[in-house]
Formats: structure tokens, sequence, C-alpha cells
């Protein structure tokens, strides 16, 4: 649906975005993700024909973004940062102007504004004035101008920004609910989120593009070896047990986490690709101990996030 | 041309519910009351004099009509400026231009939509100078010709300063300088006939081509002369056409 090749995008003495390519497939929910300034911005803005990239080129859609603008434009949604809204208009006559702009008339044009307006929980304000709107209406607003023409893309440069916590799991209900007929390209700063919500990450940073992945396999890419929580009740010492641990065949390192009352809690790891629950679990029952937890531990994507733009900048 | 016309719909909204444009009208209506208040008054104390025997016949047309179309090209290059300052500057200050760039509209189409939407407002406030003159055939019959010509000249001359205007308005977010960068090209196009009092060289003579006044004044005669059009269309059209390439541009760089 979305087929980014080596764009980069330069201003005078400086590098926005340096030739980036990923691809979306149509129905997946995507998040773009870096640090500021990275140029998720600016590749969103390639991506709408905001603007052109330096080199490189995009297809959106089936059409590319030089040659055939106007046609992507048709099928692409857009939120940008700060909604783009009129102060002076109200609620129901901007998703009017903006359903006019994108193509819709008529019958055709009233039913989806009442339907964005629905859907973006932007009904009760439809007669006030956008000036008069809190922060959180203003983003709902904002979004739902972005899906009136009901288009193939959407792309949502930080969607959740200014909400409050109840309106961000309203907004990513909404953005999840969305997915399936429309392909979503969301950038966010905030990690849980693209966790709870993208079926795919892309990661840049300071231009470039770092990983690009499904959430699972970027989250097993970091760590070579998988990361095993073992939680052991026993009377004896700690070094007894780590040693113990570390002596069942495919464990490569066993780290002490926390002295709990009658126990401990240690991270094991393993390594690749090898399954060593089950003799984790004989050797702490046949040293007579009890194991009272043995579960896979998995990085969080902030840990990931951090470890692969920390490299990047290292680098 | 839907496009066209939902900019320029939009635009017309957007002077209307916010004070712009009836402090113009108000503005407007006061100044140019004032100035046909004047006008009028001289006549009359001409005409007294004339009855008694100095001078020729007086006539309406030359002596209130002709001053007061004048006058009005004058009155709108301060107003042209304060209807053109907010048509890009705003939108991009606000960040609603890339919902215009990023809708399935051509460029040129936002451009024209928001000048013939700043057209409309322009010909509004002239439609009181309009009722000004409508009183002057109650009580008597001067020529309506001039009166008719003059209001085209007035929209052709309003139509360039708002292209202009409008370009202006695009290369920058800060409404205040597109205004006063409107004010300076429109006082200086008005202004460039005075070259000729003194100097009769090929500049002289380029500039007194570009001036508006010299194009203005026979349209307040009631002549159209097709020079005068062709003048004003052009600049109208190169105005729009390098709105429309800054428009273009302004992607490139931003
Ligand atoms: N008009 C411009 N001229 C010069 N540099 C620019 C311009 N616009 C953006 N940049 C630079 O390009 C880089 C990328 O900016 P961009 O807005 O795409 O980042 P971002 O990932 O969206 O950041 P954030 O998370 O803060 O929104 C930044 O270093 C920024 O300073
Ligand atoms: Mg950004």
């Amino acid at each position: 649906m979305i087929k980014v090749e080596g764009i980069s995008k330069r201003y005078p003495g400086h590098t926005a975005v340096d030739n980036i390519s990923f691809e979306v497939e149509k129905g997946q929910i995507v998040g773009f993700l870096g640090p500021n300034g990275a140029g998720k911005t600016t590749t969103m803005r390639i991506l709408t024909c905001f603007m052109p990239p330096t080199s490189g080129t995009a297809n959106v859609a089936g059409f590319d973004v030089l040659e055939n603008p106007l046609e992507v434009k048709r099928r692409i949604g857009y939120l940008p940062e700060t909604p783009p809204l009129y102060p002076e208009m109200e609620v129901a006559e901007y998703l009017t102007f903006v359903g006019k702009l994108k193509g819709l008339s008529g019958d055709n044009l009233k039913k989806r504004v009442a339907e964005v307006s629905e859907k973006c929980n932007v009904a009760d304000v439809s007669q006030k004035l956008v000036s008069k709107l809190s922060k959180g209406y203003k983003q709902r607003v904002g979004l739902a101008q972005a899906i009136i023409h009901n288009p193939d893309v959407l792309i949502l440069d930080e969607p959740t920004s200014g909400l409050d916590p109840k309106q961000i799991h309203e907004t990513r209900d909404l953005i999840k609910g969305l997915a399936g007929e429309h392909t979503i390209i969301l950038s966010t700063h905030i990690l849980p989120e693209v966790e709870q919500i993208c079926e795919r990450v892309v990661i840049i940073s300071s231009g470039k593009l770092v990983a690009t992945d499904t959430m699972e396999s970027l989250k097993n890419r970091m760590h070579g070896s998988a990361v095993i929580g073992v939680t052991v009740e026993t009377p004896s010492e700690s070094g007894l047990v780590q040693e113990k641990l570390e002596r069942v065949a495919g464990v490569s390192r066993v780290i002490l986490k926390e002295t709990l009352e009658g126990g401990f809690a240690f991270e094991v790891e393993s390594l690749q690709g090898r399954r060593v629950q089950a003799d984790l679990a004989r050797a702490v029952v046949e040293a007579g101990w009890n194991l009272t937890e043995l579960r896979p531990v998995s990085l969080s994507l902030e840990e990931v996030f951090l470890q692969l733009t920390a490299t990047e900048a290292s680098a | 041309m839907r496009n066209i016309l939902t900019i320029c719909q939009k635009e017309i909204k957007s002077y209307f519910v916010s004070p712009i444009a009836y402090a113009l009208m108000a503005i407007y209506a006061i100044v140019s009351g004032f100035f046909t208040y004047v006008a009028v008054g001289y006549f009359l104390d001409r005409s007294i004099g004339a009855a008694a025997g100095r001078g020729g016949p007086m006539d309406v047309n030359e002596w209130v009509i002709r001053p007061v179309i004048m006058n009005v090209g004058v009155i709108s290059l301060f107003l042209i400026p304060m209807i053109t300052m907010r048509l890009f500057a705003e939108e991009k200050r606000s960040g609603t231009i890339e919902l215009l760039i990023t809708s399935p509209i051509r460029d040129y189409e936002i451009v024209v939509g928001k000048w013939l939407g700043a057209l409309a407002m322009y010909a509004c406030i002239l439609s009181l100078t309009a009722l000004n003159l409508g009183v002057l055939f109650m009580f008597g019959s001067p020529d309506w010709r001039p009166v008719a010509t003059g209001f085209l000249g007035m929209l052709l001359q309003g139509g360039c300063l708002l292209s202009i205007g409008a370009f202006l308005s695009n290369t920058t977010k800060n409404q205040i300088m597109a205004g006063a960068m409107t004010f300076g090209v429109s006082l200086l196009m008005w202004t460039f006939d005075w070259f000729t009092g003194f100097k009769s060289d090929a500049w002289a003579k380029v500039l007194a081509y570009l001036s508006l006044t010299a194009h203005f004044e026979p349209f307040s005669k009631g002549v159209i002369d097709s020079k005068d059009v062709i003048f004003y269309v052009s600049v109208i059209v190169l105005g729009l056409f390098l709105t429309t390439r800054s428009l273009e541009s302004l992607r490139w760089r931003a």
C-alpha cells in the first residue's frame, strides 16, 4: 500500500531524512518511532505530497507522490502535528468544508459529516466554534477531518498528543477500529502506544532508518537469547542457588534480581534457540526447593527503542 | 471550478465572521462619505457662482462623480493591504496550509479561490460608494456611463492590487509584514507616473506605463480603453501566476 524507496530530504547544511526505505501492507497499522527531530514529520509530509523529497520516491496506494500527487492526495487522510483548524468555523461547518475539498458533495457529504462526528465523539460540539474547543476536542476534530473521505491510507502525526488518559484510550481504540479497511501510519513518542496498537514499527533516528520489523521479532532481535524469570523459594543462600541454575545446560548467564522473603528472583539468559525452562524447573525441584515462578521476560519496547537509537547515536 | 468556489466561499465567510469586514466597511463609509460630501459641497458653492454669471455651466459628472471615483482609487491603496494581508500568511501561521496543500485540489484553484474571495470583499466595500452616488441620481440626472465605467475601473484596479497583495502574503507568515509590503508596492505603483514630470527617457516611460493612476483616469471619465483593460488583466494574471508558483516553491523550501 505504501512503498518508500530511498527518500531523502536535505535542507541547506542539514539532512532531515537520509535515504529511508520501507513498505507498509494494506490494512496494517505501523508505528513511526523516533526521538525529537528524527525526521518523522518530514517523512510524513513527503508521503502526503506536502513537499517533495530531495531524492528518492514513494508510492502510496499505487500512485507515485512525485508523478501523480493529485491521485495520492485523493486516497490519503492526514492529521498534521498541529490540527489544521479554522478557529472561526463551527465544527460541522469545518468538516463540511474539508469534505468538499476532498471531493464529497450532496447527501453523501452530509452523511459522512454525521458519521465521522459520531465516530470521533465530536457530535455534541458540532455547533460550537472551533476556537472555543479544548485541546483534546480539537485533536478529535482533526482526526475526524482526516477520515472524512474514507481514505485508503491514514497518516497521523502524533494523534494522541495533548489528550487526557481517557481520551488517549478512546483515540487508540478508534485508531485500532479503523485498521483493516485503512492502512495507517502513526508517529508517536509514547512507546506503550505503539506496543498496544501497532503491528509493525519503523524506528528512525537523526534521519536514518534504524529498524523496521514486527513488534515481536523486534523485541526478540534485541536479545539474541531469550530471558526467563525464575523465582525460587528456598532456605539456602543465593550463591548456591545461582550456581545450581548456571549449571543447567544451555544457560549462559544468571542474574540475581531481587532477594525476597524466603527466596530469590533471578533472570536467566539462555543460549540462542535453547529451550531451558523444563531443565531449570527440574534442577530446582531436584535440589528440594520450591519453584514459585517461571516466565519469559520480554524486553519492553522502551528498552528496545533506547538501545536501538543509542547505538545509532554513538555509531 | 467547484474547488475554486469552495475556497472562495470560505474566504468570504471568514471576512464576515470576523470584525475585519465590518471595520473596513465602517471606516470606508465614513471616509468616502466625507469625500462625497466635500465634493458635493464644493459643487454647490461653485454652481451658485455659475448661476450668478461667473464661469460656464456646471456638470455633476465632472465636478462630483469623477473626483469621488478618483478618491476611491486612493482609499483602496489603504484598504487592499488590509484585505489581502491575511490571505496566505494566516494559513501558514496556523498550519491550515497543510490541509489545503494535501487536499486533492490544484494550487491555482487555491490561489484563484482566495483572490475571488478577496475581490468579493472589496466589491462589498465599493458598493457603499454606489449608495453615495445613488443619491445624486435621485436628485438629478447625471450621465450614468462614467459611473459604470468608474466601477469597472475600480474593480480592475482593485483586482490588480489584490493579486499583488495575495502574492506578497504568500511570501511571509507575518500578516503585518504582508500588509506593509502590499501598501508600499501599491503606493509606488500609484505614483509611478510622477516620473514623467521631469524625465522622459525609456525608464520613465516604462514606469509611467506601470502607473495605476494613468490607467485608471480614463475609466473615471467614462472611457474604456482596451489598452487599460489589457494592462489590468495582465497584472492580475501575472500576480496570480506568481502566487501559484510561490505556493509550489514553498514546498521545496518548507
Ligand atoms: N523548514 C526547515 N528548515 C530546516 N530544517 C528543518 C525544517 N523543518 C524541519 N527541519 C529539521 O529537520 C529535522 C527533522 O524534523 P522533523 O520535524 O521531521 O522531526 P520529528 O521527527 O517530527 O520530530 P518531533 O518528534 O519533534 O516532532 C529536524 O532536525 C528539524 O530541525
Ligand atoms: Mg514531528
